[in-house]
């Protein structure tokens, strides 16, 4: 990473709408050929993952992460305003969560019906 | 690690354009049928063409896979009437929908929809994706029938409605599609249609389009087109930093359809209408807040005190327990279902609600914010068909909500989920999430369509229409299915007897000539962004919630004027951006139809909320009529239509004739699915 500060445009809102695990994505570039609104690039670099260049034409179908085949790679990641505005109550003990938070519970890992 | 920024601080280098780009060249692609638009109407009208023997070309201007408003998924099946378990008939199911709209309502496609809604389900299930409770997780639930294994939704007592299992549904059904040989054409922007002679109301021949990724141009022959887009979400809200994750359509949604009918000459019907611009939730993602509306319908609301919100029936009697949220009122024969976006304007078919002077009930300190969802004080099924099976199928649910929550520890056997806090209107609808807070501010268009007649045929020979957005009449998920399905073998059908297209080479030739301009200019002009911002200023300030005859002809004279300026010379850095740019041209076109039929109904009307301050009488009957318009040789032509021209001549005096006369083959191959 260079340390050079460029000219360079305000970061686009939302920021990233994904965020890909390089240690898991093989560039393959399945989720760049079926993104509905063509929010990421493929890599310049041959296998490397792919580039988030229009983040804010994601409308957060998922659809990429679906289409991932080695799952971890895509974490769909919402705006932060969205993060800020989903926020839970534990009913037992009255205690408040919320998406993004510092310390999170457990995850719960059921899986969807069917 | 993985954005643009990112990736230009690591390398020092802004990356190339990774496609090849070939501004201009020209591909020609001749076939039967021409699919514009590839989301679900658009794949299906394509599979039924395709099993008619017909040989097919579908554009879409995302990727048929995923793309569209229902290619995220789908949790629910409307108007299933002919399910084995449906109470309802299609003709009492239509006459719901068209008393519900006090007649503006394309009824004869409602009736279409309905008798062959199952039959198109059941292609779904055929296919791949779940509709039964096949792993009996539901055994014994009150919403399951124990012989079919269906789930029913939202009115338990009368079983028209499915919940179903279909995350999948786009991939499933793109995949029958490429089995049947469909050629399909990704990340094509269609800029026009093709006529005969090049000239405005003759025969459809085919379309133009342009590569969002090589920027090459695309010349489409075919003997019959069906025009399968979407809506125009982009034209009168252009928010996409806070709205593109928060919208039920994606950034593509920009009335490419409509614009090219309405350019060649293809009658459109209500263009005037407008609506509230609810679902579109300025910050919150679909389905991602406490609410009680649609998917979450049924489930408790309680307050910041753990005091329930109580719900009342449509006639505003108080409901006592949790599973009557399920059943009819009263007064009721069935309930539609809030899915289909129609259910709220007549009691007899509308669903209950919590209480619906909740607003005035919180002013009034009656209830505290914030309200949450408590899902724990429904019964064990409720509970996993709603988080489990409806939020994790339904439309960017599986990976946006469920996956994301549960990750986060979310968990709905313990937790409470919180509701937006928000002004108090906006505690109206059960659908916090769409946030009505905002939108008195934001209109959108209501769902003006193509015309269309018994066969989905538009004004103009050769051009078919499906889908919710472009056929008169069309709906929400299921609907676009069933409409595709029968506009693709009625299209078909005329296809095997129509001439070979003949395009004129002239109007070719001027299409190429437009959309590479913003190409060819220097960088002096604006980008799309800024245009589509400019657009959506004009659209809510002039064609929003009032209106008069002065501020519509302001409004036309300044989409012009933006045509012929800012849009004219703006500057396209690739062929994405030259795809979006396309893409305001086609919105200015949509807006300019708008406006035009806007003028032309010089009268108030509560159900299209049209607003007219120069004629403000709500409702008189003499305008109790459609006015359909279009263009001929570029100046506006309207007529007048009865409300249910669709059971005037040339037409039968019945739904059920009507539909025998003109459903055509299919009905065997649905009798043959049934089995």
């Amino acid at each position: 990473m260079s340390d050079k500060i460029y000219m360079i445009p305000n970061p686009p809102t939302p920021n990233k709408a994904v965020a890909f695990d390089p240690d898991v994505c093989i560039g393959c570039n399945c989720c760049v050929e079926v993104c509905p609104t063509d929010v990421l690039m493929p890599n310049p670099e041959k296998g490397a993952m792919p580039v988030v260049l229009y983040p804010e034409e994601c409308w957060y179908c998922g659809g990429c992460v679906e289409e991932c085949p080695t799952p971890g790679a895509i974490t769909m990641i919402h705006p932060t305003s969205q993060r800020i505005s989903v926020n839970w109550k534990r009913k037992s003990s009255g205690e408040l969560f919320r998406l993004g938070m510092k310390n999170p519970p457990l995850p719960n890992n059921k899986p969807p019906s069917g | 690690m993985s954005i643009w920024h990112e990736f230009v601080q690591r390398e020092g280098k802004v990356p190339e354009w990774p496609y090849p780009v070939n501004y201009g060249k020209v591909n020609e692609i001749t076939s039967d049928i021409l699919v514009v638009g590839g989301g679900l109407a658009g794949v299906r009208a394509a599979i039924s063409a395709a099993q008619s023997g017909a040989k097919v070309v579908l554009a879409d201007v995302g990727h048929a896979k995923r793309s569209g408003a229902g290619g995220a998924g789908v949790d629910h099946w409307h108007g299933a009437c002919t399910n084995p378990c449906s109470k309802v008939t299609p003709e009492e199911y239509t006459k719901g929908c068209y008393d519900s709209m006090h007649g503006y309502m394309g009824a004869h496609v409602r009736y279409v929809i309905t008798k062959e809604s199952w039959d198109s389900l059941l292609e779904c299930e055929k296919w791949g994706m779940r509709i039964r409770d096949v792993e009996d997780e539901f055994r014994g639930a009150e919403f399951r029938d124990e012989e079919t294994k269906l789930l029913f939704a939202y009115d338990y007592d009368n079983k028209h409605i499915l919940r179903v299992w279909g995350y999948n549904v786009k991939p499933v059904i793109y995949k029958e599609a490429m089995r049947l040989g469909v050629n399909i054409q990704n990340r094509i922007c269609t800029t026009s249609l093709l006529t005969e002679g090049g000239k405005q109301g003759t025969r459809v021949v085919g379309a133009t389009g342009v590569h969002t990724r090589t920027g090459e141009f695309y010349v489409f022959r075919a003997k019959a087109t069906i025009v399968a887009t979407g809506g125009a979400g982009r034209l009168f809200q252009f928010v996409p930093e806070l709205t593109a994750s928060a919208s039920m359509s994606d950034m593509s949604s920009a009335g490419v359809g409509h614009a090219i009918g309405w350019k060649a000459g293809a009658e459109l019907v209500l263009m005037e209408k407008t609506g509230p611009a609810t679902l579109s939730g300025f910050g919150y993602a679909p389905y991602s807040m406490g609410n009680a509306g649609n998917t979450y319908h049924g489930v408790p609301i309680i307050d910041a005190n753990g005091k329930e919100v109580p719900w009342v029936d449509a006639f505003n009697h108080e409901i006592k327990t949790i599973e009557e949220r399920f059943r009819c009122g009263p007064g009721q024969k069935f309930q539609l279902g809030i899915g289909i976006g129609i259910s709220n304007y007549l009691p007899e078919y509308q669903q209950n609600d919590p209480v619906r002077d909740l607003p005035e009930r919180i002013g009034r300190g009656e209830f505290a914010l914030p309200f949450y969802i408590d899902l724990t004080r429904m019964s064990e099924h409720e509970r996993r068909v709603l988080w489990g099976l409806m939020v994790g199928n339904e439309g960017k649910t599986r990976i946006p909500i469920y996956d994301t929550f549960n990750k986060a520890g979310f968990d709905p056997d313990k937790d409470m989920l919180q509701a937006p806090v928000m002004t108090l209107e906006s505690y109206l609808s059960s659908c916090f999430w769409a946030a009505r807070a905002y939108t008195p501010l934001h209109y959108r268009a209501g769902g003006g369509s193509y015309l269309v007649d018994w066969d989905l045929k538009t004004s103009l020979e050769g051009l078919y229409a499906a889908s919710g957005s472009t056929a008169y009449g069309g709906g929400c998920h299921g609907e676009s299915h069933t409409t595709g399905r029968y506009a693709g073998r009625r299209a078909a059908e005329y296809a095997k007897s129509a001439p070979e297209p003949a395009a004129d080479r002239a109007q070719i030739d001027a299409e190429r000539t437009r959309v590479y301009s913003s190409v060819h200019q220097d960088k002096d002009g604006v980008g799309w962004k800024e245009v589509n911002h400019a657009i959506a200023r004009i659209m809510q300030d002039y064609c929003g919630k009032y209106k008069n005859e002065m501020t519509l002809k302001l409004g036309l004279r300044l989409l012009r004027e933006l045509r012929d300026t800012e849009l004219v010379s703006a500057y396209a850095s690739n062929p994405h951006e030259l795809g979006r740019l396309l893409e305001c041209s086609s919105l200015v076109d949509f807006g300019e139809a708008m406006l035009q039929a806007s003028l032309v109904r010089k009268a108030s009307n509560s159900i299209l909320d049209f607003h007219r301050l120069d004629y403000p009488e709500m409702n008189s009957l003499e305008w109790n009529k459609l006015l359909p318009i279009r263009q001929v040789n570029g100046k506006v032509r309207v007529r007048e239509l009865p409300l249910d021209y669709f059971l005037n001549a040339p037409y039968a005096p019945t739904y059920e004739e009507n539909y025998r006369a003109h459903a055509g083959e299919m009905k065997a191959a649905g009798k043959e699915a049934s089995k």
